[in-house]
């Protein structure tokens, strides 16, 4: 067993230190480590996006980077997306269009349409659809989950 | 079969800790790859590698991390020396430079399908090549655009033709103690285009039941064929160069009727397995398909 390697990464906009080994995922200190279980583990391959967090601005399957790797840089989870007072219009959205029904995959759904709109809230259905390719529901059947992106992205540009 | 409770959440199977090493040169690089061999792999992006060690394709002693190295983040474009694509760049930096945009479209074409946003995010074109899938998305492209992979180790740096790269599934001539620095693409010749077409049964996310990439270079007036470049993939151990199929196209007038005997040329070279993804059949019929689509495109490209 080798020592375990001291990580200093930006989580959420604040400074973390954590101890891990080389082998662990992101994801993996993120729930188990750091208590941050807003981010959810489904394939653990990076076919279904329920881990989807932030690494330096651009989203990326938390599963399939190792912790080690974050180190020096920044990293933003679904836990920091909400303002103290007041939902995200992804999150909105999604409460008011009903997009989920389990719940496992909303967190990853949430921070891969905040990626998006961020950019272009103008985004239209066919491009949602794809950018949304690597984010798997079971329960939904997508179309609320498009149709609450669409709403947010409306919200986004009135802002 | 592992038994149920060895798996570990979050770390797959029960995954040996390994040493991670963060090299800022090649050098560096190479000297720990002549120690160690195939017991210290690469992780650039990490979609796949990390995959395959919690799959428990290998195991490894160290794991070097190369996204520190400046030459394997180069990404740059001169006319006498082409594009130069560092082994650590990511797909979404690939298919947002302008130069690649502009002059190598089939490198978009693929490097904007492989896995999702979040996978293209950290994905390489580099890993792509060297797991050397049959499948792999970008690989069909690499052969047509006549592309070098620049390898090194300590005892020095070899160009190894993309075409000569493969020997088989997930293999090819890297040796364990070699590491990726890049892939080079020469300048596009003038009027020419290209395209890169994949077949999967959903609309995103699938690995691909055939996939095909065509290079094509027009005469001056654009009628006619100069050179033509065709590769196939997922149809073999490995992508193929469909070389005959496109030599017939030099010199030939640029009409359906050519198109069409090229694309019946390149399923000649298709040696599919009928698996869940696909029969031998529809392969190669795909192959057929693929190749007169990409040739259209690549014309239309290359007519501007």
């Amino acid at each position: 067993m080798t020592d375990k390697i001291h990580v200093k990464t930006n989580l959420n906009g604040d400074n973390v230190d954590f101890l891990c080994e080389a082998r662990q995922s992101l994801l993996e200190v993120l729930r188990d480590g750091l208590d941050m279980t807003g981010t959810k583990e489904g394939c653990n391959d990076g076919n279904c996006g329920a881990c989807t967090v932030f690494l330096d601005g651009r989203i990326v399957d938390s599963c399939l980077v190792l912790a080690v790797e974050v180190e020096g840089k920044s990293v933003s989870t679904i836990e920091g997306v909400a303002d103290v007072d007041k939902l995200h219009p992804v999150q909105q959205a999604f409460l008011e269009n009903a997009a989920l029904q389990c719940g496992i995959c909303t967190p990853g759904f949430i921070m891969a349409a905040k990626a998006l709109l961020e950019k272009e809230p103008d985004a239209d259905e066919g491009r949602i659809r794809l950018w949304l390719a690597g984010n798997l529901c079971r329960c939904t059947g997508y179309d609320k989950i498009i149709r609450a992106v669409q709403s947010a992205g409306k919200d986004m540009q009135n802002i | 079969m592992q038994p149920i409770n060895t798996y570990l959440r979050g770390g797959g199977l029960a995954l040996k800790d390994f040493e991670f090493l963060s090299p800022t040169t090649t050098d560096e690089a190479a000297q720990i790859k002549a120690a160690a061999g195939n017991k210290a792999r690469v992780i650039a992006g990490g979609t796949d590698i990390i995959v395959q060690l919690r799959g428990g394709r290998f195991e490894i002693d160290q794991l070097i991390d190369v996204k520190n190295i400046p030459e394997l983040n180069e990404l740059s474009y001169s006319e006498s020396d082409g594009l130069t694509i560092g082994a650590a760049v990511p797909c979404y930096k690939i298919y947002a430079n302008s130069t690649v945009r502009s002059s190598y479209p089939s490198i978009v074409d693929c490097s904007e399908l492989i896995g999702s946003i979040q996978i293209q995010g950290r994905a390489t074109l580099g890993g792509n090549l060297v797991n050397s899938s049959p499948s792999g998305d970008s690989l069909p492209t690499l052969i047509a655009l006549n592309a070098i992979a620049v390898v090194k180790s300590t005892s020095g740096t070899r160009n190894i033709p993309i075409v000569e790269f493969f020997t088989g599934p997930g293999r090819n001539v890297m040796a364990d103690n070699e590491l990726l620095v890049s892939i080079k693409f020469p300048a596009p010749n003038k009027n020419s285009g290209a395209a890169f077409l994949r077949f999967i049964p959903r609309n995103e996310m699938d690995i691909a039941v055939a996939n095909v990439a065509s290079y094509v270079t027009l005469s001056a007036d654009k009628k006619n064929f100069e050179t033509v470049r065709i590769s196939i993939g997922a149809v073999g151990p490995t992508p193929y160069y469909a070389k005959d199929a496109g030599d017939l196209l030099a010199g030939q007038e640029v009409n359906d009727q050519n198109i069409l005997k090229a694309a019946e040329a390149a399923k000649v070279y298709a040696k599919p397995i009928t698996d869940m993804r696909g029969t031998i059949e529809q392969r190669i019929h795909l192959v057929g398909v693929l190749t007169k689509r990409t040739l259209d495109i690549a014309i239309k490209r290359a007519r501007g």
